[in-house]
Parts: C-alpha cells; structure tokens; sequence
C-alpha cells in the first residue's frame, strides 16, 4: 500500500515504528502518539518537518492537521525550516555557563562563520542552542540527534569535535536498523 | 559512606541487564508486595516512610497515593515524571541510564499499590537515548514476565510504555505533563480539579518524580519504619544530589539527608571543593527556580547554626536567608561568577519556556529578561532594580501554575542577596562590561 501525500512516504520500518507507538494507549487515544510520529518524520526526513509532512502526520492518526501544526510549534525540538546536516544543539543554560557554555557557543559560532539558527555556508552545521539538556556536571556540552557530546571545554576540544563531525554519518535509529 | 538506598549496585558491570539487576536482589519487592501484601498495605509501608516527592515540591508520597480516587469500572494511571529539565538537574537521567531496572522494578510494585494495569514513563523527547535503554529493559522484563498479564503467576496485570516529550520545559509540570501524554501542546490545566481525580485521559491519575518510585522497592523490601529511621526529621531517606558548577568533582551523589551543607561542597567524598583553588561566592541549592545564598548563607542559617541537606534546613529563614531543596540540584559558584548575568540567564530560560497562557508569566518573564539584559549589558537605570522587584511580586501567586513563581523567585533572591552587584552594574556600566568584569565587594564582605 503506497503511503503518500504529496510524495510524503514513511519507510515500512517508520510505519512499524508509529504503529507500535500508537498501540501504547487506549482505543480512541491514538492522538497520544503524535509526539513520538513527529520525533520518527524528522529523522525520516531530514532533520525538520515540513507542512507537508504535518499533513501526512495528520491523515496517518486522523486529525485535523492544525492539531499537528500547534503541537509541533509548540516544541522546541521540531524544526519548521531545513536544517544543516548536524544541527548542534548547544546547551546555553545557567549551570553550562559556569563551566565555560558562553565561550562554546561563541567559538562555533567563529569557526563555522554563522550567528544562532543560521546554518554554515557548506550545510554542514546548523547552530541551535538550546536549554539545559541534563548534563549539566559535565557542561559545556551540546547534542546531535540522539547523542551528547559533553565537557567540550577548550577550543582544542571544539576542533576534535567538529573534525569528528564532518567525517560522521548519522546513526540508524533503532528502529530502522535491519535485524 | 552513607546508606545507599538507590545506587548501592550502580557500578556493578552489567546491571543495566535483567539478569545481573536480580542477581543483586532486583524485583524482590516485585515478588514481596504481589505475592504477599495487598495493595494497601504497600501504601502503608510509603506512608510510614515519610518518602517524599523528589521533583521538587516535597510533597508526601504516601499521602499523594492515598487521596487517589477509585470510582468503580474507571481506569487508573502512575505517570512516571521523567521530564528533568529543571537547569542543574540531572539525576534522573544519569540513574535511569545506569540503572533503568531499579524504575521498572519501582514502577510495578507502585502501580500495583495504586490498582494502575496501565502505566507511562514521560521522558523529555532530548532523552531518547535513555528511552532506549528503558525498553530495551522494559523488554527483558516482560521476557520474564515481570511485565504483562499474571505477573508471577499473582494475578496481577501491568502494561509499562515510555513516551518521550518535544522539548518543553513546563512539561515537567504534571497537568502540562497529563496534557503533553496525550499528544497536545502543553498549557497546564486549571486545578481543580486535580489529577488525583481527573488526570490522564480524565481518569485518577498519579504523577512522581523517577527518584521516588525508584525508591519505593527498598521500602516494600525493608519496611517503611526502617526508611524512616534514616535521615533527620521528616526529612527521611536518601536523596540525589545533582551537582554542578564550580566544583572539582560536579556529578550525581547520593546521600543520606543531614549531611552539613560545608562537608558536601568540601569534602572529597563529595564535590571535592571549589575548583581552581578559588573561594566559593554563592550556592543555588535546589535548580533554578529555588533562591540564591551567599556563601555566609548556604553554610549557616541566619541563627548561626549549620545548614543541612535536608528540606527543613535548607528553608530555614524563609525566603528572607533560606532557600530550598527543590530537585537537589545544587549549583556552586566560585568568586569569578557574576550574579547579573546568571540572574539574565535565568530569567532568559523562563521567558522562553513560559507556556504563555497567563499574562503575568508571560509578560513579566519576558519584562525582568529585558530590564536584566539592559543591566547586563550596560544600559541599566538605578530605577531598574525597584522595577525588577516589583515585578517579581505581580507574577508571584497570580498564575496557573508555579512556573510564575519560579521565575520570579530566583530574582527576587539575587536582588536581595547581591543588590550592591546589581548597583556597582548600573552605575560602573564600563568596568562591568569589560571582559571577565567581576564585582568582589560582596565577597569581601563575607571573607572579611
Ligand atoms: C514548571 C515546573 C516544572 C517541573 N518539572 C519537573 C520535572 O522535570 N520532574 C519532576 O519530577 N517534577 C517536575 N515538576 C513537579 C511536578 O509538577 C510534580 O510535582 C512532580 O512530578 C510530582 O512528583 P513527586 O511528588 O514524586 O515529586 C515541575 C513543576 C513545575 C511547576
Ligand atoms: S504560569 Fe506561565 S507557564 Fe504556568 S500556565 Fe501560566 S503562563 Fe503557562
Ligand atoms: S545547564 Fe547545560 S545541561 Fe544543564
């Protein structure tokens, strides 16, 4: 069965994925799941979801598709617009900036030649800081996708990490990977 | 060393996997509370612990279970509150990464006091790594037939499933929370009625915090009397610390409620001290949204006496030279810190995060950020300081939910405490905006 909507079509692995959500809650609660759809689009898509994907989102649970548009601008980790291909989410919070959060970002912001929510010119690196991510004994730190990058505490450690970046593919979330 | 209640077998290799979790006794409570207590009798034991909420409002335990209500033929929920997004609180993520088992094994024998078949981790959506490991645990569990229908042969059915949030601060807030689980923006709801009554999907609904349930198997396991003979007061048990900051060794530590606040932020057993050999300026003792001390403070109570971690202690004086313990995140800053711009930052966080259904909040978040950015930056006006404090009192009290409060008390806190900083900002603004530009007086102060 073709999944589509103005060419939107989740993997057979996501559709399996959004399935199980749905699955979590009682009959007629199946809206429950729309935090965790909009999660599994942006990895299926590129890192943002766009109003065609919300569309999509909308039909697969049955909603209206404004209760997806107010759901995913409410949340800070939905992106509206395309991103880069790491979109670094640097905490900027009070405890980070103890240990050094202000000069993190200013540095990336130096190295890639981009302001906060700008992306570099090669669309490597999209720059996002964030709140305090619970990690804040070992701050400075950021996020990529699922994982942390933490204690990047010196311009030496901000050069291995964006070296390490750029040779870095995404990881499968666990849902997509082949069993 | 302490008594450690919730992370004796953290280190152990491995016990992140079901197999080594029971190998060091994990599920006991399980067997215990299912096969030989009734439910009732589980609350009981919660009561006389005199275990307290761990998110940040204290709130009894025992007492939340037993105000839930049980109309005939209606389901009933435990949320487990999973959101952590208070700034300097990290304990929950660094416990269930480590030791997803020991909030499973919390999670059941709590649901099965609470009569719940249904029950939900809500973790914040930036977690998903944790979330992982939960059901990869979750997994083993229902392998071995800890999860799912006749749990070891009792009778008793559950149903555990991880939801994770989308980045939302006020989804830590259990009616945001309730409104987040059921795929909605998360405005918190109007109380009452309370969630006890109408939570999720308008049945009586449970939310706590990861630490408390995670502590509710040693309780069923030992007793609640003996949970009660630990610590001091009504402040029984053990709590996680988060500790972050300044310090030699920031990470999560667990203690036993009574230790004097100068051994935790000193001794090598704990935060090891200020780092880089330099004095210690001041403390916020229980996440961002608890009042600011000065270091003469946070290590004695007014009265002279030494403070202690415990919830009592740490309020001693009110709000006037108190504090609170809040999540246990406890945020130390050395003399080189200033108060201003950690205020600004503060008060940045909650204008962004405020849901923006009242105006108070709304507005007043995004006023005090403004007038703190002003100052900050080195365009502030000696009237600023009044204006601040003025607003900080219309938000105070006239919201849906404490976020208001929250926002309006660590402002509060760092004028009363460091009005002179504020004033030597306003009226120095060259000196104050120069790079690494500390003021010292207040320091001086309490070294003198
Ligand atoms: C703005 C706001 C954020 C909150 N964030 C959290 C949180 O991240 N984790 C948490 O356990 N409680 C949080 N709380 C407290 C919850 O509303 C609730 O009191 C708590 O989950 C109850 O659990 P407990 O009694 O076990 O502490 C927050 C409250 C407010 C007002
Ligand atoms: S106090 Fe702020 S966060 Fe809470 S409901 Fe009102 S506007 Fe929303
Ligand atoms: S302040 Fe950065 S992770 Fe908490």
């Amino acid at each position: 069965m073709a999944e589509t909507i103005n060419e939107v079509k989740f993997s057979d692995a996501a559709m399996a994925e959004i399935q199980r959500y749905i699955s979590h809650y009682p009959e007629g609660r199946h809206k429950s799941a729309l935090l965790p759809i909009l999660h599994i689009a942006q990895a299926e898509f590129g890192g943002w979801v766009s109003p065609e994907v919300m569309d999509k989102v909308a039909e697969i649970l049955d909603i209206q598709p404004i209760e997806v548009y107010e759901v995913a601008t409410f949340y800070t980790m939905f992106n509206l617009k395309p991103v880069g291909k790491h979109v670094l989410e640097v905490c900027r919070t009070g405890p980070c900036c103890l240990r050094g959060a202000d000069e993190l970002i200013n540095t990336l912001k130096r190295k890639l030649n981009i302001e906060e929510g700008e992306t570099s010119a090669d669309g490597m690196f999209t720059l996002k800081p964030v709140e305090c991510l619970a990690s804040c004994g070992t701050g400075p730190m950021l996020q990529v996708r699922e994982l942390f990058y933490e204690n990047i505490d010196s311009e030496e450690r901000v050069d291995e990490f964006l070296a390490m970046m750029r040779q870095k593919e995404h990881e499968t979330p666990v849902w997509a990977q082949q069993s | 060393m302490g008594l450690k209640i919730l992370t004796e077998h953290i280190n152990v290799p491995g016990i992140e996997t079901l197999e080594v979790y029971r190998k060091h006794g994990g599920y006991k409570s399980v067997e215990k509370a299912l096969k030989t207590m009734s439910p009732e009798e589980v609350v009981e034991e919660v009561k006389t612990s005199g275990l307290r909420g761990r998110g940040g409002a204290g709130f009894p335990a025992g007492m939340k279970w037993s105000f839930l209500a049980k109309p005939e033929g209606v389901p009933r929920y435990l949320v487990c509150n999973a959101d952590e997004s208070e700034p300097g609180t990290f304990k929950d993520r660094w416990y269930m990464e480590k030791n997803p088992h020991g909030l499973i094994e919390g999670m059941i024998t709590s649901s099965y006091a609470l009569g719940a078949n249904t029950s939900y981790i809500y973790i914040r959506g930036e977690l998903m790594f944790i979330l992982r490991i939960l059901e990869k645990a979750i997994a083993e569990a229902y392998a071995a037939g800890l999860l799912g229908k006749n749990i070891m042969g009792s009778g008793y059915d559950l149903d555990l499933h991880v939801a994770p949030g989308g980045g939302a601060y006020i989804c830590g807030e259990e009616t945001a929370l309730l409104e987040s689980l059921e795929g909605k923006r998360g405005n918190p709801r109007n109380k009452p009625p309370f969630p006890a009554v109408k939570g999720l999907f308008q049945s009586p609904t449970v939310v706590n915090n990861v630490e408390t349930i995670s502590s509710v198997p040693w309780i069923v396991n030992n007793g609640g009397a003996e949970y009660a003979k630990v610590g001091i007061g009504r402040s029984t048990g053990t709590k996680l610390i988060s500790a972050s900051g300044n310090i030699n060794n920031p990470g999560v530590y667990e203690i036993e409620l009574g230790v004097p606040v100068e051994e935790f932020i000193y001794s090598d057993e704990y935060c090891g001290g200020i780092w880089k050999g330099r004095q210690l300026k001041a403390v916020v003792p229980g996440g961002s949204s608890v009042p600011i001390l000065p270091a003469n403070l946070i290590l004695k109570t007014a009265a002279g006496e030494d403070r202690l971690m415990t919830y009592e202690s740490l309020s001693d004086g009110g709000f006037v030279t108190g504090s609170m313990m809040g999540s246990g995140a406890f945020i130390v800053f050395d003399e080189a810190q200033c108060i201003v711009r950690n205020t600004w930052n503060y008060s940045r966080f909650y204008h962004h995060e405020s849901c923006g259904q009242c105006s108070p909040c709304r507005e007043g978040t995004g006023w005090m950020e403004k007038v703190l950015h002003r100052i900050e930056h080195g365009h502030g006006h000696q009237q600023d300081i009044d204006l601040l404090v003025s607003v900080a009192k219309q938000i105070e009290g006239n919201t849906i939910c404490p976020l208001g409060d929250a926002a309006a008390w660590p402002v509060a806190a760092a004028i009363r405490h460091f009005r002179d900083e504020f004033e030597w900002h306003i009226k120095h603004p060259k000196e104050a905006t120069a790079p690494g530009a500390v003021y010292r007086g207040q320091l001086d102060a309490v070294t003198a």
